[in-house]
């Protein structure tokens, strides 16, 4: 067996390399059997306006504890610099939570990240304190920037968020994961497990899971699927594949055949 | 009464109410929330002393489920 395999970004250590988003589910009891299945040491949240209307309506926190589990507040929708820092200032007051999410997009058809706006965003947060992991293009350059200006971890896309197409561009993908110091996380457009896996075998140090799980037919044993993916290209990236052959090998020795 | 703005809504409230009072008044555990008050944050310590005033901008925040 493989000994402990611990995921450490910034100063803390997960033991699930699946991070689970809480969106787009039915509702919270949903979000948190998902979340139990999927065995996540971290989850990401949003952060919106309380309905002041209705006092009743049931909070997030009353299902999913963030004692128990780490909350990673994400700047989803956020288009400018101004609005994620913002947006992360208040997470922090909110629960003292310094790891965070920075998601800032540029546009609203594709949610490809505004890595002008990223960049800048990253570097008053580092400054301020924030141990952030970054959303981004899949471009090593600005990956590498990201790293030097000292994200706590890269989180390239596969492909669009909420798109489901999987990894696009595994080239660069390779090369971010091969040049980077710090733990590379690919999030957004993983669509089914074999995708998560496929980035695990790449080499990537954990992958981030929404929509592939909360719009599955089946959330959580889709939630159960990714959490095997994960685990199983984790273990394959650790053993080594077996090199390419372009003819057949026979899996049987010659020697003795009658 | 003060007429201030909260999460964007224009509400009236009583005179000299903290943002404890507020709080209060909307049923809103303060343990789960951060508040914005005319663009700064307000810290957890200061809900008690922080009195409204007239054309206050008011934001009360709290985390949902995201991706």
């Amino acid at each position: 067996m493989v000994k402990k395999d611990l995921l450490k970004i910034g100063n803390k250590i997960l033991r699930s390399r699946l991070i689970v988003g809480t969106g787009k589910y039915k509702n919270f009891a949903e979000t948190a059997s998902a979340v139990k299945a999927s065995g996540a040491d971290m989850v990401t949240v949003a952060v919106r306006r309380v309905n002041i209307l209705d006092k009743k309506k049931p909070l997030l926190m009353d299902y999913l504890n963030p004692k128990k589990i780490i909350y990673l507040p994400n700047t989803a929708g956020c288009f400018t610099s101004n609005d994620a820092l913002r947006t992360l200032r208040l997470a922090r007051e909110m629960g003292g939570w310094k790891m965070v999410k920075l998601e800032v997009l540029g546009d609203k058809k594709t949610l490809f990240p505004n890595m002008v706006e990223t960049l800048k965003s990253t570097k008053v947060l580092v400054k301020e304190g924030f141990q952030v992991l970054v959303y981004c293009s899949d471009d090593p350059l600005l990956a590498k920037k990201l790293e030097d200006l000292g994200a706590s971890a890269i989180m390239p896309l596969a492909s669009p968020i909420g798109s489901g197409l999987g990894i696009q561009n595994k080239v660069n993908l390779s090369i971010i994961i091969k040049q980077s110091k710090v733990p590379v996380i690919v999030d957004a457009g993983i669509g089914t497990a074999s995708d998560a896996a496929i980035a695990m075998e790449l080499g990537c140090d954990g992958v981030l899971i929404n929509t592939a799980i909360a719009k599955a037919k089946k959330p959580i044993l889709m939630a159960t699927s990714f959490k095997n993916a994960v685990i199983a290209g984790r273990q394959s990236y650790l053993a080594g594949r077996m090199q390419k052959n372009y003819f057949g090998a026979a899996s049987s020795p010659k020697k003795g055949l009658i | 009464m003060a007429k201030i703005q909260l999460n964007g809504r224009k509400i009236s409230v009583k005179q000299k109410l903290s943002i404890t009072g507020l709080l209060t008044k909307y049923k809103i555990d303060h343990k789960k929330v951060a508040i914005e008050l005319n663009g700064k944050i307000i810290t957890k310590n200061m809900y008690e002393k922080k009195i409204i005033k007239e054309n206050d901008k008011i934001e009360v925040v709290h985390f949902i489920g995201g991706g």
